[in-house]
């Protein structure tokens, strides 16, 4: 009785053991990649042609889906705004609070996480095709780095797209905030622009925002690379890891958005 | 231990012509063993078969010679050099002199044939863009396919696909080509272009071609001398006249195709009738 429940416990404290290593295994491995895919930043400077062409696959093709949200999210957020203001007679505030929604927070982490579902998975699925279909041991085989060729300059685009498409959802936001709260509920247009400019801060929230957003872009472009990278080479595996990316670089951001907001903007309220 | 077929006719050349050498190679996935004992010499300029089943360990062998991955122990030497000791730089001066043809071509799906083939030229050498061109196109016209490089992979039939890749693996005039399955699912005409691709290649340009494959009837057209690989180990050698006339059990089994003998049909199982009996 007493040696079978002795037995039971080496078995699970084996097992416990077991996935521990695994767990510290798998750590070492992502972050001895992070830091090669760092070390050949270089090669994604030097032929910028190649990180070009990844600005336009990661940053160029997600501006639809990035504008077409931003311009929503800035409406709604105009007619919420609105119905809450003009209850305590506040009514011309509308600026600034869609303006510091946005670039504090909607914009960086909303453009966060439609970049990790349109283009995170993008460069995951990719990566992780060009292993299952050898091309990335092919080009090993040639004498040419799979890491400085294929991912350095997806996860520079991806870091150089992020918050350029931030930028462009909190514009877009903005404008369509003033589209609702000016042109349809009539609003004046000089206290909408007027708020929005003095309340506004260019070091406190637009630089704030800004370094989310690049944050937000290490962060996703790091997991869709090594996602990719780390794919098991069969459909299956190619299908897991985008799943993996889109989940792991959604709550990355979330996470990341706390911390970072904790650091930024205590006190200054 | 390799039951030799001939074992006066093993490669007779002197140690410094072996293009590869493998002495006594270890290697396993884990602690899952794949290869045991592994021995083999590649001459130079000669084109040497490696034949086995599925999973036989055929295509570890290859990147045990291309250096994505290190014995447990033995060497693997390519021309005199010891790759598992290669530092980065020495590997990748070691890949820049030999070609690797893969199992479905593996071109690089975002470029074009012209591109693919290009790719190594720009990438290792600081030739005029009007130079490439030229050598792209003789490239492409070795392997009869001049008129396509404009195309995309997608736009190949499988046949088209492992010839540029044959001329991509050739473009930077390697003195060793490992071809991984280069028949793999190649209807009757293609395979037999691919075959006399590589044959007339290598005696072409003098480079040594190993051959990863279990496609005995077009080996055997093709090359100077076979290895048998199962479970890891070399069971059997020998030119194609004395494969042919082989009376060991693994490679009569191959050449005739036989679906049972050393290599068994069945998985192994639990005994049939127990199964059958058994409660379920």
């Amino acid at each position: 009785m007493f040696s079978a429940a002795a037995a039971g416990f080496v078995h699970a404290l084996r097992r416990m053991g077991s996935r521990t290593t695994a767990i510290v295994s798998w750590l070492g491995y992502a972050t001895r990649f992070s830091i090669a895919v760092i070390r050949e930043t270089p090669a994604a400077f030097s032929r910028f042609s190649l990180t070009m062409r990844e600005i336009y696959f990661s940053g160029v093709l997600s501006l639809v889906i990035i504008l077409v949200s931003g311009l929503f999210v800035g409406m709604v957020l105009a007619l919420q705004g609105y119905d809450v203001l003009q209850r305590y007679g506040a009514a011309e505030s509308l600026g600034v609070l869609v303006a510091l929604s946005l670039v504090r927070e909607l914009g960086p982490v909303v453009a966060g996480l439609l970049f990790a579902s349109r283009a995170g998975s993008a460069i995951t699925a990719e990566i992780g095709l060009m292993k299952a279909t050898e091309q990335l041991s092919a080009m090993e085989m040639m004498a040419v780095d799979p890491l400085a060729r294929v991912v350095a300059p997806r996860f520079w685009g991806g870091i150089i797209s992020m918050p350029l498409l931030a930028a462009l959802f909190s514009t877009l936001g903005v404008f369509g905030a003033y589209i609702v709260g000016v042109k349809l509920i009539g609003i004046d247009a000089g206290a909408f622009w007027g708020n929005m400019q003095a309340g506004v801060d260019f070091r406190y929230d637009i630089v704030n925002g800004v370094i989310k957003s690049i944050v937000f872009g290490v962060a996703v472009s790091m997991l869709a690379v090594f996602e990719g990278y780390d794919a098991k080479p069969t459909a299956e595996g190619v299908s897991t890891a985008t799943t993996r990316t889109v989940v792991e670089s959604s709550l990355a951001i979330l996470g990341l958005d706390f911390v970072l907001t904790v650091f930024m903007f205590r006190g200054v309220a | 231990m390799s039951a030799s077929i001939a074992p006066a006719s093993a490669p007779p050349k002197a140690q410094s012509d072996f293009a590869v050498e493998l002495a006594d190679v270890t290697f396993a996935y884990d602690r899952r063993p794949v290869l045991t004992g592994i021995s083999m010499q590649i001459p130079r300029g000669g084109v040497v078969g490696i034949m086995g089943g599925s999973g036989c360990g055929k295509t570890t062998i290859l990147r045990l010679i291309g250096g994505q991955l290190k014995p447990n122990s033995g060497r693997v030497l390519v021309a005199g050099e010891s790759v598992p000791d290669l530092d980065r730089e020495g590997l990748h001066l070691m890949r820049r002199r030999l070609g690797m043809l893969f199992q479905f071509g593996a071109l690089f799906t975002d470029m074009s044939v012209y591109e693919n083939i290009a790719f190594a030229l720009r990438e290792h050498t600081d030739l005029p863009e009007e130079l490439i061109r030229d050598l792209v196109l003789m490239k492409l016209h070795a392997v009869g396919l001049r008129g396509a490089s404009r195309l995309m992979p997608s736009e190949l039939s499988g046949g088209m696909a492992r010839r540029v890749a044959l001329a991509r693996a050739i473009a930077l005039d390697p003195m060793l080509v490992l071809y991984d399955e280069p028949f793999a699912g190649l209807d009757p005409i293609s395979l037999g272009v691919v075959g006399q691709l590589i044959r007339r290649l290598s005696d072409a340009l003098g480079i040594t071609s190993l051959v990863v494959t279990h496609d005995i009837y077009e080996s055997l057209k093709i090359v100077d001398y076979l290895y048998f690989v199962s479970e890891g180990k070399i069971i059997a050698q020998g030119t194609p006249a004395e494969v042919r006339a082989s009376g060991d059990g693994f490679v009569r089994q191959f050449v005739d195709g036989a679906p049972d003998g050393p290599v068994p049909f069945h998985y192994p199982a639990a005994p049939y009738r127990s199964e059958l009996l058994a409660r379920v």
